[in-house]
């Protein structure tokens, strides 16, 4: 008994300083963000210039959550960053230190900080949705449907790009998280908003998705953010995907669809097994619609139930076997990186050069 | 053990009891920071800062308030809570009063609340019986021995990354734990020099 009470008597007395140096020391007081020059933003101190932006409405791109590791929420800051830090360091090139970029969820705003960001990133908005629809596409990938408010209201994006999706406080996490999810739906029907979601192991985000969200719960999403959409050109396209790595591409098809693009689209999806190849009848019926697209599925485990007739193999024995040297195309890859980072080897072998080929990847 | 002077016991912490290299205590930063050599000896400087303070702070805590108490069995929970609670309070000191410091050293004192090699420092210090003198010495040469061999490492795999190719599978920690047991056997000659165990 007095060892419980000794024990916590020690605890109680260590968090008792801890909260009074909180009080004490981490206080920063009131401090002045200035954007681009003109807006005059006054915040909270100690906290990182990426979510003291974002209490103001300006979300600069990020897909990891503020934890210094996708590096998309780079900006120039002008005054008030303090030195370069170490964590920041990895991600920032030569011309990025001379142009005083940095990793804007690594700097706090200890002093008065002036900051430079792009103006489209002030379109970025935040909004409040609801679930239309919750579909699992495969026993791992998830398709969630939100109603967006009126095309009136303004959300605009380019297939391609992605939002933000945040997430509730639940059991697993201590605070709202929040993860990139490119948009798989129609960029001409902003109405309604498509997002896949593939199931991470320990995944704040994907795990809520998965096992909490329902039909009508409203959820948080900011964008649009990224530069990965259809570039304007005569070359024929390649599109390369695999698991949910489809989703931009689907968005980019619609986009060829409606516009009538005449050039040549072939699409290569990778999947596990057949269960794992979503989207497939809906891809089937677009190639009967469009003469001039291609969907080349190919599966890397097919399983015995399959009856598989298709493609075996990875999507870049795909490459290897049909795309011919010096091909003169423009390629578009999403996924895992690893076959991002291969696809683009061996494309680069073939003599398509690296700046007709763009990509997405999802890490 | 009251018969070790401060001096010799020192000595031992850094050379012939090695913590990192005898013990291998603290290996999950050491793998994963000794990449280069500045950033390592960062982390090192660190480890010797809380690890002198955290032993005199546990010995205290440890005679004054466990012992008296008979509550010696409860070490391990005090012994962590202390150190971490050690270290939350020097980084918001350090980041506030000392940029510079912070800058240098700050951001890896998250990286070591819970390393092991801390809390080694700190059960050994009760083990051996040391004197509160003595502990603070002992922790002060067992922060500088680990930063000595993470300095060590971090130099010669910054030497290799720029001058050798390795084979694929002993990227990393592969080749990092091979010089540890290369360095590990070359710090046993120091081991006949002195005796504290």
């Amino acid at each position: 008994m007095l060892g419980v009470l000794a024990v916590s008597g020690l605890g109680a007395f260590l968090a008792l300083l801890l909260e009074i140096a909180d009080t004490y020391i981490a206080d920063y007081g009131e401090q002045h963000i200035f954007v681009n020059g003109e807006r005059d933003l006054v915040v909270q101190g100690g906290k990182p210039l990426l979510f003291a932006l974002g209490e103001h409405g300006i979300y600069l791109p990020s897909a990891c959550g503020g934890k210094g590791t996708c590096a998309y929420c780079k900006a120039r800051v002008l005054e008030g960053g303090g030195p370069v830090l170490p964590t920041e360091t990895p991600y920032l090139s030569s011309q990025d230190l001379e142009n005083h970029i940095r990793i804007t969820c690594q700097v706090k705003v200890k002093e008065t900080v002036r900051v430079e960001v792009p103006d489209e990133l002030l379109n970025v908005r935040q909004y409040h949705v609801r679930v239309l629809a919750l579909e699992n596409l495969t026993p791992h990938i998830r398709l969630v449907r939100l109603q967006m408010p009126a095309a009136s209201e303004g959300f605009r994006f380019k297939p391609g790009q992605y939002v933000q999706l945040e997430v509730p406080k639940y059991k697993s996490t201590s605070g709202p998280e929040f993860r990139a999810y490119s948009i798989a739906s129609a960029s001409h029907e902003p109405e309604v908003l498509d997002l896949v979601i593939g199931r991470v192991e320990g995944g704040a985000v994907s795990t809520y998705v998965h096992d909490y969200l329902k039909t009508g719960d409203v959820v948080n999403i900011r964008g649009p953010f990224g530069d990965f959409w259809l570039r304007d050109s005569e070359r024929p396209v390649l599109l390369i995907a695999t698991g949910t790595g489809l989703a931009p591409l689907r968005s980019m098809l619609f986009q060829i669809e409606r516009d009538r693009i005449a050039r040549s689209v072939t699409l290569f999806f990778g999947a596990r097994t057949r269960d794992d190849l979503f989207f497939f009848e809906e891809l089937r019926e677009v190639e009967k619609r469009l003469p001039n697209f291609h969907f080349v599925p190919t599966l890397s485990r097919p399983a015995q139930g399959d009856a598989w007739e298709g493609e075996v193999g990875r999507v870049t024995r795909l490459i290897d076997e049909q795309i011919p040297e010096g091909a003169q195309m423009d390629v578009y890859i999403c996924g895992a990186p690893e076959m991002v980072q291969s696809c683009m080897e061996l494309l680069e072998k073939k003599g398509v050069p690296s700046d007709r080929i763009l990509f997405d990847m999802f890490a | 053990m009251t018969e070790i002077s401060a001096g010799t016991l020192f000595f031992a912490a850094i050379f012939t009891n090695n913590i990192l290299l005898t013990n291998f205590l603290g290996l999950c930063p050491y793998l994963s920071i000794s990449r280069d050599y500045k950033a390592a000896l960062g982390l090192g400087g660190a480890v010797v800062f809380v690890m002198t303070f955290t032993a005199g702070i546990n010995h205290l805590v440890y005679h004054q308030v466990l012992a008296p108490m008979n509550l010696e069995h409860f070490r391990y929970i005090v012994f962590i809570i202390v150190i971490a609670a050690f270290v939350q309070l020097v980084e918001m000191a350090v980041e506030r009063y000392l940029p510079a410091l912070y800058f240098v050293l700050g951001i890896f004192l998250p990286l070591i609340t819970v390393n092991c090699a801390i809390l080694g420092a700190s059960l050994f210090m009760v083990i051996r019986a040391y004197t509160f003198t003595q502990a603070v010495v002992y922790g002060a040469g067992s922060g500088i021995g680990w930063m000595l061999a993470i300095g060590i490492v971090g130099a010669i795999r910054e030497k290799i990354q720029k001058t050798s190719q390795l084979p694929p599978g002993l990227e990393g920690p592969g080749i990092t734990l091979i010089i540890t047991g290369v360095l590990s056997l070359a710090f046993m000659v120091f081991s006949g020099m002195i005796q504290i165990q």
